[in-house]
């Protein structure tokens, strides 16, 4: 892709990313959505920067805050956001939800709702790569919160000593739900970790898309040359709720930082910025920032539009092989 | 003369022959396991191709999930987790990860891995090396749980459980590892998951054994048959899903029941069958349901006192007893 290409494919993304999860908050304002939401605005470059270094057939996993990742990956809107309402049309057929939007057609291999628990998965990915002899990689992102679990020490150390063609890739917000990740890291820098287990690790500021998928170039250029993995930290910013709508009352932080952010550190804007400086014309820029709007405005009318599935189908997708004594009623 | 069609050998070869049998087969087939290439159970893999059987670190949450991230993208991972209670530190990508990815992204993938776990009780293991944790299993929709009794059992429900694109637990009896038994030798030879089997066949009570409690129950139909009781004798094989049909079909022959199942008391295996048979098969019994299983205490150290816990043929034969 050429470089001009390359960034009106990453800026729609971005900007379907950031729609997507206005529409979903307003459609929880609706009373529309069951369950809990994560939102992703804030971290769009992060999410868009690592997913614009990978190809369609390269693996990702993700975490709770899911819509962010397969829509970066490049999956359709219509059948996330109705998953998002719990529609049977929606791309896991209503049995996955907000925390879970899986899209394998784009790669798109499974996020998780247990903290960490899509490191593995990748991980494992990447084996099937290397045993099978292809030259995928496989990407995971995750929180800095999911930096302290053990499982991700366990498979920075086998992807290191294996080789595996897998980027750990750390969506770094700041907080750990509410936790400042000061209060919970003994260093402040997540990357630094991969010192342990003799692999690179890279800090980036995850608010440019420039300077992440530069970094996520570079660790996908290791993993396909058979090198091994690489740790990324992507310093970003969540700019909603840990969950949309759910009110926090003990001040974790300052008004005065989320609004610094915004106005000053918000990565759509950063970027669009970059694209006015490399030539881009503004009516471009307008053009992209409309397809998405337009765009999710289609997949929320989709969603509304689709039937729920019906109460017996949740018996159905069990088993590949259904089971000798059928599951009781 | 015709070919030889059985050989006769140990409940862990019948476990090796199933895995290089598959490995052979297809390969997709990988394993993973602690010191695997040097040394395991059912014979090392060093000679077969290094990127499909991997010795890995004491990492067994990291691995056991990895198989999961393998199993959806193309590989058909056997991990081996030695000993039975290590399946605790690989649970949360067992059941939070394998049993559930199917169905949670609407059946865009399957998750063909299979977990060995060997049951290591009755060698003075102490708590922590001696459990029998098929039950906690039985209770997390998606997964299926074996636990072979025979050498011949152990052989086929391990290749279908490698060949099944479901994730499949297999619980192996470690007090059985050295038992032999004729094994059939044709590489296409599969238990079916789900189907009980009937090594006996009665009329005045029926025996469900769950695990190595087979072998028991066996000596204990002799010692019943001399005094006159017939034994239906049917051992479970698979826990998840259970073969409810054998077990009511049995219990309408005897209209008595004693199950046998080396798990803790309760929730174990035996409970989940005593309450399909109170639910299924009330009009059915002549007399109450009763359970030969371990009481709830951890396992202890010292022989004298962990012995006796488990079931045996003598307890048996007394639970029968006390049903005539």
């Amino acid at each position: 892709m050429l470089r001009n290409d390359i960034d009106r494919e990453a800026y729609l993304r971005m900007c379907k990313i950031r729609g997507f999860e206005e529409a979903v908050t307003a459609l929880i304002t609706e009373g529309e959505v069951p369950g809990a939401c994560h939102s992703s605005v804030g971290q769009e470059a992060a999410i868009v920067g690592a997913c614009m270094a990978l190809r369609n057939d390269d693996y990702v996993s993700g975490t709770h805050r899911s819509h962010g990742h397969p829509i970066g990956k490049g999956a359709a809107l219509k059948p996330l956001m109705a998953e998002i309402l719990g529609k049977a049309t929606g791309v896991c057929k209503g049995r996955g939800g907000s925390m879970h939007l899986t899209d394998k057609s784009v790669g798109s291999i499974g996020e998780s709702a247990i903290v960490g628990g899509g490191i593995p998965i990748a991980t494992g990915a990447a084996l099937t790569a290397q045993v099978k002899g292809t030259d995928q990689v496989a990407l995971t992102f995750f929180g800095d919160g999911a930096s302290n679990e053990g499982v991700l020490a366990e498979c920075l150390n086998m992807a290191a000593v294996w080789k595996l063609p897998v980027i750990f890739f750390c969506e770094n917000n700041g907080y750990a739900a509410v936790t400042p990740a000061r209060d919970s890291h003994g260093q402040p820098d997540v990357a630094r970790r991969a010192d342990g287990y003799g692999i690179p690790g890279v800090v980036v500021d995850g608010q440019e898309l420039d300077a992440v998928l530069e970094a996520t170039r570079t660790a996908v250029a290791r993993a396909r040359a058979g090198e091994g993995p690489t740790l990324i930290e992507a310093k970003t910013y969540r700019f909603d709720e840990h969950c949309v709508g759910l009110f926090i009352n003990g001040g974790y932080r300052t008004q005065d930082e989320v609004q610094f952010f915004i106005a000053e550190r918000d990565p759509l804007q950063l970027f669009r910025q970059v694209m006015l400086d490399r030539g881009h014309g503004e009516d471009d820029i307008n053009a992209i920032e409309a397809q998405a709007r337009a765009l999710v405005a289609e997949a929320v009318q989709f969603a509304k539009d689709s039937p729920y599935p019906a109460p017996e189908e949740a018996f159905e997708l069990v088993h590949a092989t259904p089971l000798a004594t059928p599951i009781r009623r | 003369m015709t070919e030889q069609t059985t050989q006769r050998m140990t409940y862990l070869d019948a476990l090796g022959l199933a895995q290089r049998e598959e490995l052979a087969r297809d390969e997709n087939v990988i394993i993973i396991g602690e010191d695997i290439t040097l040394y395991a159970a059912g014979g090392a893999y060093g000679d077969i191709d290094s990127k499909r059987v991997r010795s890995a670190p004491i990492s067994e949450c990291g691995f056991a999930g990895m198989a999961v991230g393998a199993a959806i993208t193309g590989l058909r991972p056997i991990v081996d987790l030695t000993i039975a209670n290590f399946v605790y530190l690989a649970s949360d990508p067992i059941i939070n990860q394998a049993a559930r990815l199917r169905y949670m992204t609407g059946g865009q993938f399957n998750v063909p891995v299979v977990y060995r776990a060997s049951m290591w009780h009755s060698q003075a293991n102490a708590a922590q090396h001696s459990d029998r944790p098929y039950p906690m299993f039985m209770n997390v929709p998606g997964l299926k749980v074996v636990c072979p009794a025979t050498p011949e059992d152990a052989k086929g429900l391990l290749k279908a459980a490698i060949r099944d694109d479901d994730p499949v637990l297999v619980f192996e009896d470690n007090d059985l590892w050295g038992q032999k038994g004729e094994v059939p030798l044709d590489p296409e030879f599969v238990v079916p998951i789900g189907k009980a089997r009937t090594h006996r066949e009665g009329s005045d009570v029926t025996i469900v054994t769950v695990s190595g409690s087979l072998r028991f129950a066996l000596k204990a139909a002799d010692d019943l048959a001399k005094d006159g009781i017939s034994v239906d004798l049917v051992d479970l094989r698979t826990v998840l899903p259970i073969d409810s049909e054998t077990i009511l079909n049995s219990l309408g022959k005897t209209g008595r029941i004693v199950i046998v199942d080396p798990a803790h008391r309760t929730c174990g295996a035996a409970a989940e069958i005593a309450a399909i048979v109170a639910e299924d098969g009330f009009d059915l019994l002549r007399k109450p349901v009763r359970r030969v299983v371990t009481p709830d205490v951890p396992i202890p150290f010292a022989p004298t006192m962990e012995k006796p816990l488990y079931p045996s043929r003598e307890a048996i034969v007394a639970a029968v007893r006390s049903l005539m």
